[in-house]
C-alpha cells in the first residue's frame, strides 16, 4: 500500500508561470475611475515624478488567471496535512474569516472617536478578558501584531520595571533550545542575552539555571511547552528562583495550544506571557503572516502596558485610555492587527471553556499517537520525554545508517502528498524532525502521514534515490539557495 | 463548536495504541500544584450560527465608513479596494499556508512576493524590498536599526513625521539605546560624526509638501542614512524617494489594496539600496533554479534573520504582514502606470477642491497655509477640533483626525479618489452649520 495525501501537482504549462511583468502589455490596465468633477490640481513642477513607475499593464482577466494559477501552486491547510511543528497549522474556520470581513469590523477607521467604535471595543475588552482568564494574568494588550514583537512589549515592560526600582539589570537567561526570536528580541531589547543549558531530558538544567541568576539578571524567557514538545517539570522552582533574585518570569505562550484549560501560566508564576493567535486561537497565517502577538502581565505590570489600553467608563461605555505615564508607549501605529483579533474571538466564543480545553487534549492526543507511530524510524529526541501537543524526532540514525537527511526526508514526503514538519529545528537537536499534527487531523490522516514517513525511511535503505532527488511532482524541484544569496535577483 | 474531528471510538483507539487510559493521563507531567481544578470561567462554546450573530450585534454598534463619509487618514486611508484583490488574496492556498520555508511547496507565496518586491522598487526608485513588515511605523524602527547596525548612534526625526511614528521610534529606541531628537521640519540640522539617521515625512503629517532633497542632501554628507516616510499612492505623481535622495524609504502599504480594518492588519513597506540589502529586515524573495535549470523562487539571505543569527540579529520579525503583501501586489498589478498616475491626479484635485471649500466656511483657514499639499491638508478650527468632529458625526461625515497642534483646534482631513464633489460639498455645508 502506498501513502497517499493530496499531492501538489504542475499546473498549467510545465515553464510555471511568468511573471506580472511578462504578461504586460502597453496600453492594457484594469483599473477605472470616477471622472473627476473638479478642477484639476497638479502638483507642482519640482516636486513632480519624473517618470512614472514602470508597473505591469494588465487587464483583469489576465490579473485573475495569474494569480488564481500562482495560488495553485502553493500548499495551505486547505490544501492538506500542515504538521509544521512550532506553527500550530491548524484547520482556520470559515465563519471567522465572514465576520471580520463585516464592514462593521473591516471598514472601520483606527482613529474614529471611541463613540462610533464601541462594538469594536467591547470586542477587544471581552478577548482581553477572555485571554487573561486564560492565562492567569491581570491585564492583556492587544497591539503587538506578531509573537516577536510580544516579547518585544514584554521585554520593554521588564525593562521599565527594573527602572523604576533604580536597578538596571543587564541581562535576561533563554534556555538553549529557545525559538530564535527569543534571543533575537533580547538583543533588541538592549538586554544581553545568556544561555541556560537544557539538562539530559530535554528541560531546563534548574542547577545551572540557579548559578547564573543573580542581581544582572532581569529576568527569564521561557516557553512551555518547551520547543522540544516536552513540559518544563520543574517550572514553579525555575519561577521561584528567578524572583528570589528579584528577575521576572516571562512565558513564551507559542505552545499555548498544548495547555488551554489545563495550566495557565500565571499560576506557574509567571509575570508576562505573550499568545500568538495565529497559532492557539486558529487565525489564518496567512502565506506568512499576519498574526497577533498579544501579551498579558500580572497586576505590578499594568501600568507598563502598552497606550492605548481598553477601559470602560461609569457609565459602561468604552474608551482608549492614552495618559498612561509609565506605559512603555506604543509598538505599532495604531491597535495591532485588529482584523486577526476578531477572528480570535471568534474562536474562543465558538469553542468556550470546554470546547478550549478539548483542543489541548486531542493535540496531545494526536501528537502522541503520532509519535507512536513512527518511533522505529524516527525516535523521539528525548525518548524518555513525553510529549504534549507537538513532538521532536530525529533522523540522525537514518542519516548514520543510509546517508539520507532530515531534508530528504521532508522532500520525499512532498512527492507523497504531505507538507513536512519543521526540520533542523530545535537547533540542539541533530537532524531534528518537529511534528505537530493539532487536534483538527482526523486520524486516518495521521495514519497515512505515518506510513508516508515510514515508507520514505524504508526507501532511504532501498532506494535512497528517491529521496535525494525528491521533490519531482512540484512545479519546481529543489532549488539552489546557494546561487540565490550569490546572485540576489531580488525583483524582476 | 468543535473542529477536532475525532469520534469517541477514535479517541478510544488512539489512547490504547498509545498505552494511556485516559485523555488525562496525557497531561501527567503537570506538577499537581499548577493545575488549574476548575472549568474556566468563559461561557459555553456556541455554534457557529450563534456566534455569526453574536459578531453581527457587535459590529452593529460600530459606525464604519460605509455608513459615515471618511475624511480621515493620518496614515490610514479610505481608498477604493477592488473586488478582485480579495477574491484573489482570499484564495485559501495563500492564506492558510504559512512562512514558504518549503519553497517546491510555496511558488505561488514566493512568486507573488517576488512581484511585490519589484513593484515596491518599481514604485521608490529603490534597489530591493523586503517581503513586508508589521507596519508603517515599525517599518520607520526597523529603517532606523538598519542605520544602527552596531546599535550606536544618534537619530535625528523631523517634527514633520507622524507623531505615532515617533511614539513608536520612543518606545523600541528605549531597548536599542536612542532617543529620537526632534528637529524641526524645514530646516536642516547640524547632521555630525554621531548621527546615523535622519528622518523626514514626505507628503508631511500635515500633508504638506515639505521639501526634503537638500536635508537628505545633507544627511547623506554627514554619513547618516536618509529615510523617507511616503505615501505609496501619491508616487504616481509625486517624486519617488530615490529622487528625492532617500536610502531608506518605508511606508504604511494600507492604502495599497488592504482595509481599513480599525488599524490593522496592514502593511509596513521597506526599501533601501543594494549597499544595505544584508542590513534590511525580514523575508526577502529571491529568484534561483532548480536541479532542472527552471527557474524559481525562495526565501533568500536567511543568514540575516533571527532563525539562524539568533541575539546577533538586526530583526526579531518572523511572522509578518505577507498576505497584505499579496494583496497589494494584485491591486498594484489593477492599478497600473496609468491608475496610479490618475488616482494621484484625483486625490490632489479632491483635496485640493475641499481645502477651498471648506476654507470658505467662516473662521476656519489651512493649518499650514499657502503650501503646495497631496492627498491631506490640516484646518485650523475656531472650535476644539473634536467637539467639531463629534457634532459632524450627526450628519453622517467623518470630520478627519483632530491634532493636538494649535492647541487642539487642528483638524486633519484627508481626500481620497472615493470622495465626490458631492459629499465634498455636504461637508463644506454641515461645517458651517456646526460652527454657526
Ligand atoms: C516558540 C516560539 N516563540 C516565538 C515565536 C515568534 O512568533 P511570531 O512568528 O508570531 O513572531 C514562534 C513562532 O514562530 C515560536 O514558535
Amino acid at each position: 500500500m502506498t501513502a497517499q495525501g493530496a499531492p501538489v501537482r504542475r499546473q498549467g504549462p510545465p515553464v510555471g508561470e511568468g511573471t506580472l511583468k511578462d504578461l504586460s502589455h502597453p496600453g492594457r490596465r484594469a483599473s477605472s475611475f470616477a471622472l473627476l468633477e473638479v478642477p484639476d490640481a497638479p502638483v507642482p513642477e519640482e516636486l513632480r515624478r519624473a517618470r512614472l513607475p514602470s508597473l505591469p499593464e494588465v487587464s483583469e482577466i489576465d490579473l485573475i488567471r495569474h494569480f488564481t494559477r500562482l495560488s495553485q501552486m502553493n500548499y495551505g491547510v486547505d490544501t492538506g496535512f500542515y504538521p509544521l511543528g512550532s506553527c500550530t497549522m491548524k484547520h482556520n474556520p470559515k465563519a471567522a474569516e465572514e465576520v471580520a470581513a463585516l464592514p462593521g469590523f473591516r471598514r472601520l477607521h483606527p482613529l474614529q472617536p471611541d463613540s462610533a467604535v464601541q462594538g469594536a471595543l467591547e470586542l477587544m475588552w471581552r478577548l482581553e478578558r477572555a485571554l487573561c482568564e486564560i492565562t492567569g494574568m491581570a491585564r492583556a494588550t492587544l497591539q503587538p501584531p506578531a509573537g516577536a514583537c510580544g516579547e518585544m512589549t514584554g521585554l520593554l515592560i521588564m525593562r521599565a520595571f527594573h527602572a523604576d526600582r533604580g536597578r538596571a539589570r543587564p541581562k535576561v537567561i533563554i534556555p538553549d533550545s529557545a525559538h530564535g526570536t527569543n534571543p533575537a528580541s533580547v538583543r533588541l531589547a538592549g538586554f544581553e542575552a545568556v544561555p541556560v543549558p537544557s539538562d539530559p531530558r530535554g528541560l531546563v538544567d534548574v542547577s545551572a539555571l540557579a548559578g547564573l541568576v543573580d542581581e544582572d539578571v532581569a529576568g527569564l524567557m521561557l516557553t512551555n511547552p518547551n520547543t522540544l514538545g516536552l513540559f518544563e517539570m520543574e517550572i514553579e522552582e525555575i519561577a521561584r528562583i528567578v524572583h528570589a533574585a528579584g528577575g521576572l518570569g516571562y512565558y513564551d505562550g507559542a505552545n499555548l495550544n498544548a495547555i488551554l484549560g489545563r495550566c495557565r501560566p500565571g499560576d506557574m508564576g509567571f509575570d508576562i506571557v505573550h499568545i500568538n493567535t495565529h497559532k492557539t486561537f486558529a487565525t489564518p497565517h496567512g502565506g506568512g503572516g499576519p498574526g497577533a502577538g498579544p501579551v498579558g502581565v500580572v497586576d505590578a505590570l499594568v501600568p507598563y502596558l502598552p497606550t492605548p489600553t481598553v477601559e470602560r467608563a461609569d457609565d459602561g461605555s468604552l474608551f482608549l485610555e492614552r495618559d498612561r505615564p509609565r506605559s512603555i508607549g506604543r509598538l505599532h501605529g495604531f491597535h495591532g492587527n485588529f482584523g486577526v483579533i476578531v477572528r480570535a474571538y471568534a474562536y474562543v466564543l465558538l469553542h468556550g471553556a470546554d470546547g478550549l480545553r478539548e483542543v489541548s487534549e486531542l493535540a496531545a492526543l494526536n501528537a502522541n499517537y503520532l509519535a507512536e507511530l513512527v518511533k522505529e524510524d524516527f525516535p523521539l529526541a528525548y525518548p524518555d520525554g513525553r510529549p504534549m501537543h507537538e513532538f521532536v524526532a530525529t533522523a540522525r540514525r537514518l542519516k548514520e545508517e543510509t546517508g539520507v537527511r532530515a531534508m530528504d526526508v521532508a522532500k520525499r514526503l512532498i512527492d507523497l502528498g504531505f507538507h513536512p514538519p519543521t526540520v533542523y529545528f530545535p537547533l540542539v537537536v541533530e537532524e531534528a524532525v518537529m511534528v505537530e499534527p493539532t487536534e483538527t487531523e482526523t486520524r486516518e490522516t495521521l495514519d497515512a502521514f505515518a506510513m508516508a514517513l515510514r515508507q520514505a525511511a524504508a526507501e532511504a535503505r532501498t532506494q535512497p534515490d528517491l529521496l535525494h532527488e525528491a521533490p519531482v511532482t512540484t512545479p519546481v524541484r529543489r532549488l539552489d539557495e546557494a546561487r540565490a544569496a550569490r546572485h540576489m535577483r531580488l525583483h524582476w | 463548536m468543535r473542529f477536532a474531528p475525532h469520534t469517541d471510538d477514535d479517541v478510544r483507539q488512539m489512547l490504547s495504541r498509545i498505552g494511556r487510559g485516559s485523555l488525562d493521563e496525557l497531561f501527567d507531567q503537570i506538577p499537581a500544584d499548577v493545575r488549574l481544578n476548575r472549568p474556566l470561567d468563559l461561557p459555553a462554546g456556541v455554534s457557529e450560527m450563534q456566534m455569526v450573530a453574536e459578531m453581527r450585534l457587535l459590529a452593529a454598534r460600530n459606525r464604519d465608513v460605509d455608513e459615515i463619509v471618511c475624511f480621515a487618514g493620518a496614515g490610514a486611508y479610505d481608498h477604493y479596494v477592488p473586488s478582485l484583490v480579495w477574491q484573489l488574496a482570499g484564495r485559501s492556498e495563500f492564506y492558510t499556508a504559512y512562512t514558504p520555508y518549503q519553497p517546491e511547496l510555496s511558488q505561488g507565496v514566493l512568486q507573488v512576493l517576488f512581484e511585490y518586491q519589484s513593484m515596491i522598487c518599481e514604485l521608490t526608485g529603490l534597489d530591493v524590498s523586503n517581503a513586508s513588515l508589521y507596519d508603517g511605523a515599525t517599518a520607520l524602527v526597523e529603517a532606523v536599526n538598519m542605520a544602527r547596525p552596531a546599535g550606536e548612534g544618534r537619530v535625528l526625526v523631523s517634527s514633520g513625521v507622524d507623531p505615532r511614528y515617533v511614539e513608536t521610534l520612543r518606545a523600541f529606541g528605549r531597548g536599542g539605546g536612542y532617543e529620537p531628537e526632534v528637529f524641526t521640519s524645514g530646516e536642516v540640522p547640524p547632521i555630525d560624526d554621531g548621527v546615523v539617521a535622519v528622518v523626514a515625512q514626505f507628503p508631511d503629517r500635515f500633508g504638506v509638501l515639505e521639501p526634503v532633497r537638500d536635508l537628505f542632501g545633507a544627511a547623506r554628507q554627514g554619513g547618516a542614512r536618509a529615510i523617507q516616510v511616503f505615501d505609496p499612492l501619491s508616487l504616481g505623481v509625486l517624486a519617488s524617494p530615490a529622487e528625492l535622495g532617500a536610502e531608506i524609504a518605508v511606508a504604511e502599504g494600507q492604502c495599497l489594496g488592504n482595509h481599513l480594518s480599525f488599524g490593522g492588519p496592514y502593511l509596513g513597506i521597506l526599501a533601501a539600496r543594494m549597499e544595505d540589502v544584508r542590513k534590511m529586515p525580514g523575508r526577502i524573495a529571491g529568484e534561483t533554479v532548480d536541479v532542472d535549470g527552471r527557474a524559481g523562487y525562495v526565501l533568500t539571505l536567511q543568514a540575516r534573520e533571527q532563525h539562524i543569527r539568533r541575539e546577533k540579529a538586526n530583526s526579531n520579525i518572523c511572522t509578518n504582514q505577507s498576505l497584505m503583501a499579496i494583496a497589494a501586489a494584485i491591486y498594484l498589478g489593477w492599478l497600473g502606470p496609468a491608475g496610479l498616475e490618475e488616482l494621484g491626479r484625483q486625490c490632489a484635485a479632491r483635496a485640493a477642491y475641499a481645502a477651498e471649500r471648506l476654507c470658505e466656511v467662516p473662521g476656519v483657514e489651512l493649518l499650514v497655509g499657502g503650501r503646495p499639499f497631496f492627498k491631506e491638508f490640516a484646518l485650523r478650527l475656531p472650535r476644539p477640533a473634536a467637539e467639531v468632529r463629534d457634532a459632524l458625526l450627526d450628519h453622517g461625515i467623518l470630520a478627519g483626525v483632530p491634532l493636538e497642534d494649535a492647541d487642539g483646534h487642528a483638524l486633519l482631513v484627508a481626500v481620497t479618489e472615493r470622495r465626490s464633489r458631492e459629499e465634498i460639498d455636504g461637508y463644506a455645508i454641515a461645517l458651517a452649520e456646526v460652527l454657526s
